[in-house]
């Protein structure tokens, strides 16, 4: 149960933001959640559900979106998308080259993507 | 004034902190030439058995000091310093896993002349793998008894490991863990690990995995040079 940690470092990246663009209040939060990014979405959303009080994102809703794993392959180029690397079918080949050489493009990332704030 | 409603675009890596640390970390590991690896895998592996002996085979040619993670208590940091290495205690007081942070506030205490610094990271296979703690080698341990199912179970810490070590690698007689299967599972997710077999009671795998630790040691230092 990390996902506490990553909530704090979030609220630090959300009051700043909060203060650069003169919010009185952040209304609405959404957050990028990689597949792969060892975050499970229920525990960030209760983490955040009670690191909120007494922040200026004391009201704020949160939006998860969570993004697919993809691998480039190296090999012939296309981009891979795993449904899910968990599953027992899943394994380290290209399903266009048979290439081993891919590489993971997305799906360990955690982002802020936006806010939506009220100004006075 | 009428309150008005605006979206405002961030796009900030929330991780983002945690991951500039770190990289200060590695720098500075690289200035001083120093080949940090971080050890994960669940409590009771062996991480902590398997550093006593790395240590006692390396400590005689190299300087090596030890990192320990551990939620409460010295004992971690005790059992190497018995051995004569110096060990380093982050108690993280309830937190599943070491951060960035947590080592930059200890940094200053690390002679600049090692060659080895391991980073024992709190015994847990899920949490740990998302923080980078700016290690040059990451190794990711799973013993015998744990069973042979595990590498798809945690994905994250096999897929960025570089290393994977079967600990307890005495006991496979007396257990049904296939061997074949663990290790065709973890390269399937990760082709990438180099795979080590050791057992700390008897020995076996340390000097394999100690002349790895070397060969990296001198791979670096080459290209740096």
């Amino acid at each position: 149960m990390h996902e506490m940690s990553i909530v704090a470092d979030l609220f630090t990246i959300i009051e700043e933001q909060a203060r650069k663009s003169g919010a009185t209040r952040v209304t609405k939060v959404k957050v990028l959640i990689g597949e792969l990014s060892g975050v499970v979405p229920e525990l960030f959303r209760s983490a955040f559900h009670s690191y909120k009080k007494g922040t200026i994102a004391d009201k704020a809703r949160l939006e998860i979106k969570v993004t697919k794993i993809k691998f480039k392959c190296h090999g012939c180029g296309k981009e891979i998308t795993a449904k899910n690397i968990m599953d027992e079918s899943f394994s380290y080949a290209c399903p266009f080259c048979g290439s081993k050489d891919m590489e993971l493009v997305s799906g360990r990332d955690l982002y802020l993507e936006k806010l939506e704030i009220e100004t006075s | 004034m009428e309150k008005s409603k605006k979206e405002v675009l961030v796009l900030e890596d929330i991780l983002g902190s945690n991951k500039k640390i770190a990289s200060s970390i590695r720098q500075k590991l690289l200035e001083h030439q120093i080949l940090a690896v971080n050890l994960l895998s669940s409590p009771g592996s062996g991480k902590t058995s398997l550093l006593e002996k790395i240590g006692q085979k390396l400590q005689g040619k190299y300087r090596v000091g030890v990192i320990e993670g551990d939620v409460e208590t010295e004992r971690d940091a005790e059992r190497i310093r018995k051995i004569g290495l110096p060990a380093w205690q982050i108690t993280t007081h309830g937190a599943c896993h070491l951060e960035a942070k947590m080592l930059a506030r200890i940094f200053d205490q690390i002679p600049a002349d090692l060659d080895f610094l391991f980073i024992e990271n709190v015994g847990n296979l899920v949490c740990p793998a998302s923080f980078d703690l700016g290690e040059s080698l990451r190794f990711v341990l799973l013993s015998v008894p744990e069973g042979d199912d595990k590498p798809k179970k945690y994905p994250e810490a096999f897929i960025t490991s570089q290393v994977f070590v079967l600990t307890k690698y005495d006991l496979l007689p007396y257990l049904p863990f296939d061997r074949e299967r663990v290790v065709k599972e973890a390269l399937e997710i990760n082709p990438r690990l180099s795979v080590f077999q050791t057992s700390a009671v008897t020995g076996e795998g340390i000097a394999e995995l100690c002349a790895f630790l070397e060969s990296e040691l001198e791979k670096r230092r080459v290209k740096n040079a």
